[in-house]
């Protein structure tokens, strides 16, 4: 059974189409980066997901609707949409206090470990703690609930650097080690690409690239051509091209390797890169979404 | 994957107690109002014996005024703390949340819209009008102790202050006008207020009164007339169920005594009332789960 699966999936605010008949099917224990430019439809698409937000067309999650069946779901979904959305009143210990009191799956003891670590003290306010420390807190008791999906969206936007490699760090060593299910959804797509099974780009309300990492490394090619070159180098059909220093970079998809290998170096592109050269390929983004 | 669960009466227990958490009020208002009640009670000890020693020369009717008053004062003005923090309560409840977009992490947990309206309509139905019940006859007793002892004191009997003050009539008067009046019977207007807290893209409060006035003012210039203002303060002064009894004299704890309580709650308009809450917290539960952070 795919843990996401929606078929047709649409949302419209007025005339605005935020989701336009949206296919999208996540497979158990990938981990997806869905990366779009604002307003692309990507927090839509994860509050559907999530059910925080109605929808036309089909959509389950672990099997379920996530618009009527919200409460239930979240047992086994976890998600942080927005960064420090912890009520300031609320303290430390009472945040785990009511977690542990209404969730199943909860392991108090861990997001204690983790807190730990953090020097997140107990008896303090969310309101006393930095942006970065409410995020941490957050992540701790995100990751101490055993979930089947975790959803993310821009979890770290507006963090300095060393809380956002703090999260991801995180992310990491303690959570991704087991194996898991993830969807996030951000702009520093640097940041996760390491960790991404699939990679997912979002333009205005559709699904305009979808491929699994594996996929990205072996159709994939940045070359680094030198100006005596360049022109062979256009002849193979490159999809996308900006100038470096001293030479043109140009990526191609699915080219001869062996050809491409004689034009300079060679590497993957970074999915930065990639959703820019697929992006640029659209056209304008100045039409918009409106319609 | 097992379907583990936790019981629903848990999740509602914690969910009553995170509003606890967030909402000191609750029970600091009352206890703090009960406080500065007892500060200045015991400074009117000084003047007891003799404030006392003057009333026994009064009629029967004086007398018990004169030394119930107190009594009284104390439970009306603990009933407008129950009335002022319910209020303020409700108009934020729902909106709260949206406003600081802590929304988005309540709707992550396993909660339902559901629960999560009715542990906040249990505030001032149920938690509320309780914590103001226990606070008004602890201060009365206090109040009742204190007095006897300075009546003692100063060589008169105490018996006069137990003969007009019981503490099992103290007791079931309070319980009768916070929980069954201030709490149930005042519940389409909690209702009504948590519907405004959940829909309100801001001020609720405001947005709470606006539908009532623009009914009262279109029915005034439309027909003329004041049936639904009429109607609305008849329900709040307690539907013609709360007029004291005929024989009541006034200023004693009789004059809160619902005229019988039996009657209050098996009466119509209460199940009208009640009919009325439940259409308005459902639909505070169906926007609260339509509307996301503001």
């Amino acid at each position: 059974m795919a843990y996401i699966e929606a078929r047709g999936l649409h949302k419209t605010y007025g005339a605005t189409v935020a989701l336009d008949r949206v296919d999208l099917q996540v497979e158990e224990g990938r981990i997806v980066g869905l990366i779009g430019a604002n307003g692309a439809g990507k927090t839509t698409a994860l509050n559907a997901i999530v059910g925080l937000t109605a929808y036309a067309g089909h959509l389950r999650v672990l099997g379920r609707d996530p618009w009527t069946e919200r409460d239930r779901l979240a047992r086994d979904v976890c998600f942080i949409t927005d960064v420090a959305v912890l009520p300031r009143w609320i303290r430390v210990s009472q945040a785990l206090d009511f977690v542990a009191g209404i969730h199943p799956r909860f392991d108090r003891a861990k997001a204690e470990a983790f807190l730990a670590k953090t020097g997140i003290g107990a008896d303090r306010k969310v309101g006393q703690l930095s942006k970065g420390m409410v995020t941490q807190l957050h992540l701790a008791i995100v990751m101490a609930i055993d979930a089947r999906l975790l959803v993310l969206d821009e979890p770290t936007l507006g963090l300095d650097l060393l809380s956002r490699k703090q999260f991801y760090d995180a992310l990491l060593t303690d959570y991704l080690e087991r194996s898991r299910t993830v969807l996030v959804a951000t702009h520093q797509v640097e940041e996760v690409q390491h960790v991404l099974t699939d990679v997912l780009f979002i333009d205005r309300g559709r699904i305009v690239f979808s491929r699994s990492m594996e996929e990205v490394e072996s159709r994939y090619q940045e070359v680094f051509v030198h100006p005596d070159r360049l022109a062979t180098a256009r002849a193979l059909h490159p999809i996308a091209e900006r100038d470096g220093v001293g030479h043109t970079v140009l990526m191609f998809d699915g080219a001869d390797r062996r050809q491409l290998a004689a034009l300079g170096e060679m590497r993957t592109p970074s999915v930065a890169d990639l959703f820019l050269a697929v992006m640029s390929n659209r056209g304008p983004r100045e039409q918009g979404a409106v319609r | 994957m097992n379907d583990v669960e936790v019981p629903a009466v848990q999740r509602l227990s914690w969910s009553v107690r995170r509003e606890l958490w967030e909402n000191r009020s609750i029970y600091l208002a009352p206890l703090s109002v009960a406080g500065l009640v007892l500060v200045g009670f015991s400074i009117s000890l000084f003047t007891l014996p003799s404030r006392t020693r003057a009333a026994l020369t009064l009629s029967e009717p004086a007398l018990r005024q004169a030394i119930e008053q107190p009594y009284l004062i104390v439970s009306i003005i603990l009933m407008a703390v129950d009335l002022f923090v319910a209020v303020f309560y409700c108009q934020d409840a729902l909106y709260g949340d949206r406003r600081d977009r802590s929304v988005l992490f309540w709707k992550s947990l396993p909660v339902s819209d559901l629960m999560t309206v009715l542990s906040k309509a249990s505030i001032p139905i149920l938690v509320l009008p309780l914590v103001t019940f226990v606070a008004t006859v602890a201060t009365q007793t206090v109040m009742l102790l204190a007095g006897s002892a300075v009546l003692a004191a100063s060589g008169m009997s105490p018996s006069i202050l137990w003969s007009h003050v019981s503490l099992l009539d103290i007791s079931r008067i309070n319980f009768g006008h916070l929980v069954a009046f201030h709490g149930v019977w005042y519940a389409p207007f909690y209702a009504w207020l948590l519907l405004a807290s959940a829909w309100a893209p801001r001020v609720p409060f405001l947005w709470a009164a606006l539908p009532p006035v623009a009914i009262g003012v279109i029915e005034r210039i439309a027909f003329n007339s004041t049936h639904f203002a009429t109607l609305v303060m008849h329900y709040f002064l307690g539907g013609g169920e709360m007029t004291p009894g005929a024989g009541a004299p006034p200023m004693t704890m009789e004059m809160l005594t619902p005229h019988p309580l039996g009657q209050l709650l098996i009466s119509p308009a209460l199940c009208a009332g009640l009919a009325l809450s439940a259409v308005f917290l459902l639909g505070a539960v169906r926007l609260r789960r339509v509307r996301g952070a503001i």
